[in-house]
């Protein structure tokens, strides 16, 4: 076995450099195929009945018309009369019909009647919640006598709500019986190797008779790990139809049920010496991600302050689990941390790059990346030329011929990002074309565009000589591509399955040119040897080598090993214009300077942070489900009052990607979750920064910011 | 007159007056003038009463002239443009996201203006020109790509993720540079404002456009 390794910066070829993702010809001709686009013959389309109450015990369920309605395949009662369900969204009945129109028309037709239970969906009100359970904390030190020996200390209560993960291609799947044990799933999935197991459970066949593919995928931000309960019946329907149906959720219940980042809320005290060193931290923090627990963000976030104490409550709410998403806890962590810190560098009168600068001992191994990438932010942004103090608190109210008002901010994250365990199946034809497989998938990410770079850089061939094929069970199993860890996954085993080719074809092909399978190289274009110009096999010859078969190598990604590293740093800052008369915060600027190790495509790994940084400006400014203490359900379930960012929401964006020793000499690490995290904090960063005042929740709306400009002009008078 | 009372008297009802109409009716049938279709064909689903055209509640025949071809269907009158190009015609280029005209990603053009194929009855849409994603330019994975100049910048600037809002972004970009093929940051910022994207290529796609724009203004190869 080779000794696996990355090419050093001189001996990169197409690593590194900008190259166009290979699906985005058949994306931008809309001529991929997504599994809400699949068409099958005899297809039948599922809607569900779901419960509209927070909770509720069905007191009446008649489907008899349903199920006679002609066009009604198949139907399945999920909750008989008598049941209760704990949330709304809570699936009542499936049907399959027809067309789509048929079963709409079938699901009005039932007759359901509910008796409204008890039920609490205020996941802030952890005082008043019916249940509360411990998530965990920890104690280092000695926080209260630290604390009380602070010069300076700050004392908060900050808050970031529930969002959903909004996918635009909802969840679901498409299933279609082969045999009577045999299944062929289309899934709109994060996790195509993982589905089989999961199906297999519920619907008793084997694992190994369960087909799952996915092409394209609509989104998923660590939604669609799971074949959830929908997918379970979508297959039921149709074993019960003998036809194939189709499960996609509307976008309605999209929003309710089937995203939501845990929310967090925090009282959070710090202290610091004089010279701005954090020395002090206690937290008490809480939040919901439904029935299934909250998370625990870990507090504090990125800065070991030395004497700490956190502890966080889950507080139960009759709301559908919460999901991964994307930097599961990393989000609500640094919004709470860093905008403490920031608040406490205010209290110090204390630029807070500057502070944070100063604690940089605190982050650890991070200290040198955290440094650097502090330092290329600060030029990005005109950082250092530009900042100012808040405005002072008696300045509140006193800008008649300012209404708009500028600030900056500043936060940093990190997040993990090791590769995890992935199969490959690499061919080499004998007339020289090359093809990979495996049951990885592309969220968007660029992974089929990134497998197909390292087996090019690998055999001196062009990204377009390689055929990618993923997203199908048939090929070797590969992870979920949840927490940045695809990118290691995939490459990892790809440049094994590469290497390994290259030794199969360096032992062919030595004798042809006369020499040790150790002089060999390989260039663009052909294997030689080292050293010698005369001695050359083009590609075409090499692969002829192989016989009359194709030669198949596999390539094996183990998790940890020499091809990834765990651990990335991340700089962000932000300005903004708030004006103080409307509370509209507009983005000015933000700016991402980011590490990942060895990038393998620069285009599409700035696009990761670019994507960052949108849905980071879009949850800091306007996300938030909104839950009816009334009916229990989510209030907010269309785009026009759940709102996500738009083109003109986010303005100038400026992403840095880090190289060079220390970055891009480390080997590959994950890339989609670090720059979502920090848009929160330092977008709240900069609105404290122009007020003089924080606004101490997201989404930063104009209600909120208002509301802390009211609070702060009140307390002013108390005082004056 | 607004836009959408004159597309009415034009062409037809639209979704939301169809909407209107039914509330104030309970489930009364769709009354239809103008539907030129429905007035040759005295078949089931479609009568004459108080001297309009009714159609429905089933199936009607419906002619559409999608991409320059004519396709013959039976629908009901319920049914949405969107609706029928995706799971009638077979066109799936334009995606469901919203299905209430929030989102852009259903965009097609109809004689030329961007419109939201979710929000569009696909018997008002008949006797008019419409342009799905799939007219611009074509691709197969790994293999024949033949894009419109508009659809290869949005590749080169990878104004692409997971992909579901492109086509809906492609074809609302393709309507804005009709109109003005060199438009301003702000103008396309205005131009695109119909339309989102959740993973956050917004950067790619101003990207695309500032190249659109200043090929426009060179005059050739930019």
């Amino acid at each position: 076995m080779p000794e696996y390794f990355w090419p050093a910066a001189d001996d990169r070829r197409l690593l590194g450099t900008r190259i166009d993702r290979l699906d985005g010809p058949v994306k931008v001709a809309g001529a991929a195929v997504y599994t809400y686009d699949l068409d099958l013959p005899d297809l039948l389309y599922a809607r569900i009945l779901h419960c509209p109450h927070g909770a509720a015990r069905i007191t009446k369920l008649d489907v008899s018309k349903a199920r006679a309605m002609p066009g009604v395949e198949a139907l399945r009662v999920i909750h008989e009369a008598g049941s209760e369900v704990r949330w709304a969204g809570a699936e009542i009945v499936l049907l399959a019909a027809t067309d789509e129109r048929i079963a709409g028309d079938a699901l009005a037709a039932i007759e359901v009647e509910y008796e409204v239970l008890p039920f609490f969906v205020d996941g802030e009100d952890v005082e008043g919640a019916p249940q509360k359970e411990d998530a965990g904390g920890e104690t280092q030190g000695d926080p209260d006598g630290a604390m009380a020996g602070a010069a300076v200390r700050h004392a908060g209560y900050y808050g970031i709500p529930q969002v959903a993960h909004s996918c635009l291609e909802p969840h679901g799947q498409v299933c279609r019986w082969d045999s009577a044990d045999e299944m062929t799933a289309w899934c709109s999935t994060q996790a195509v190797s993982a589905l089989p197991n999961q199906f297999a459970e519920r619907l008793g066949v084997p694992a190994a008779n369960v087909r799952v593919i996915c092409q394209y995928i609509g989104g998923g931000f660590g939604s669609k790990f799971s074949v959830d309960r929908w997918g379970i019946e979508c297959a039921e329907l149709a074993r019960a139809a003998g036809k194939p149906v189709k499960l996609l959720l509307e976008r309605e219940w999209e929003l309710t049920i089937a995203g939501d980042r845990p929310s967090a809320y925090a009282r959070i005290e710090l202290g610091a010496d004089a010279a701005g060193h954090v020395v002090a931290w206690r937290s008490r923090s809480w939040g919901t991600g439904g029935l299934g627990g909250s998370g625990s963000p870990p507090l504090p976030y990125v800065f070991s302050v030395p004497n700490r104490a956190h502890q966080h409550t889950s507080v139960p709410t009759n709301t559908a689990g919460s999901r991964a998403w994307r930097a599961p806890n990393h989000p609500q962590a640094c919004f709470l941390t860093l905008s403490a810190l920031d608040d406490l560098a205010a209290a110090l009168g204390m630029d807070p790059v500057e502070m944070l600068r100063r604690n940089l001992a605190l982050t650890g191994r991070l200290e040198p990346i955290y440094r650097q990438e502090l330092k290329v932010a600060d030029e990005l942004m005109g950082w250092s030329r530009r900042w100012r103090p808040r405005p002072e608190r008696s300045q509140v109210g006193r800008w008649k011929d300012a209404p708009v008002l500028h600030g900056l901010g500043v936060s940093v994250h990190t997040w993990g990002g090791r590769g995890h365990r992935s199969n490959c199946e690499l061919s080499i034809h004998p007339d020289g074309s090359v093809e990979v497989k495996l049951a990885s998938q592309d969220l968007g990410t660029g992974t089929r565009t990134a497998i197909a770079i390292v087996v090019a850089e690998t055999l001196g061939l062009a990204v377009k000589d390689v055929k990618v094929s993923i997203g199908d069970t048939r090929y070797p199993p590969s992870g979920g591509s949840g927490g940045s860890t695809t990118i290691g996954g995939v490459s990892g085993s790809t440049r094994r399955a590469a290497q390994n080719a290259v030794e199969e074809l360096f032992a062919r092909a030595a004798p042809e040119l006369d020499a040790e399978p150790g002089e060999l190289e390989v260039r663009v274009g052909y294997f030689g040897v080292r050293g010698d110009a005369g001695r050359r096999l083009s590609w075409k010859q090499v692969a002829a080598l192989v016989g009359p078969s194709p030669l198949t190598v596999t390539g094996v990604n183990p998790g940890p090993g020499p091809l990834n590293d765990s651990g990335v740093g991340g700089v962000q800052m932000a300005e903004v214009a708030v004006d103080v008369e409307t509370g509209i915060v507009r983005v000015e600027k933000m700016v991402a300077v980011q590490d990942c190790g060895l990038i393998v495509d620069l285009e599409t790994a700035e696009s990761q942070v670019y994507g960052g940084l949108t849905m980071g400006i879009s949850y800091a400014l306007s996300e938030e489900k909104i839950l009816d203490p009334a009916t229990g359900r989510m209030l907010n379930v269309d785009y026009e009052s759940y709102k996500l960012a738009g083109l003109g929401d986010v303005g100038e964006l400026v992403v840095h990607m880090m190289t060079g020793p220390g970055f891009d000499d480390r080997p590959v690490i994950g890339l989609g979750e670090p720059p979502v995290i920090s848009p929160g904090a330092a977008l709240a960063n900069a609105v404290a920064n122009a007020l003089g005042v924080r606004v101490p929740h997201l989404p930063l709306t104009p209600e909120r910011v208002l509301d802390a400009l009211d609070r702060a002009l009140t307390a002013g008078k108390e005082e004056a | 007159m607004t836009d959408e009372k004159k597309r009415d008297e034009e062409h037809g009802l639209s979704r939301r007056s169809f909407l209107r109409g039914s509330a104030a009716a309970g489930l009364a049938p769709l009354l239809a003038g103008g539907v030129a279709a429905a007035q040759e064909a005295a078949e089931e689903g479609v009568r004459s009463e108080a001297g309009a055209t009714v159609l429905g509640p089933g199936p009607v025949p419906v002619k559409l002239r999608i991409n320059g071809e004519v396709k013959a269907l039976r629908l009901e009158p319920r049914v949405t443009l969107l609706d029928a190009l995706r799971q009638d015609v077979g066109l799936t280029g334009a995606k469901r996201v919203c299905d209430r005209g929030t989102c852009g990603a259903c965009t097609v053009l109809v004689d030329g203006d961007p419109v939201y194929a979710c929000s569009l009855l696909a018997v008002a849409a008949q006797g008019q020109e419409i342009e799905t994603v799939e007219s611009l330019g074509s691709a197969v994975l790994g293999g024949a790509v033949a894009l419109h100049p508009l659809q290869a910048a949005f590749v080169r600037n990878d104004a692409q993720q997971c992909g579901f809002c492109t086509p809906g972004f492609v074809v609302a970009a393709k309507a804005l540079l009709d109109r003005n093929p060199s438009p301003t940051p702000d103008e396309v910022v205005d131009g695109l404002s119909g339309n989102f994207c959740r993973c956050g290529t917004y950067a790619g796609i101003e990207a695309t456009m500032a190249e659109m724009a200043a090929k426009a203004k060179g005059g050739g190869d930019a």
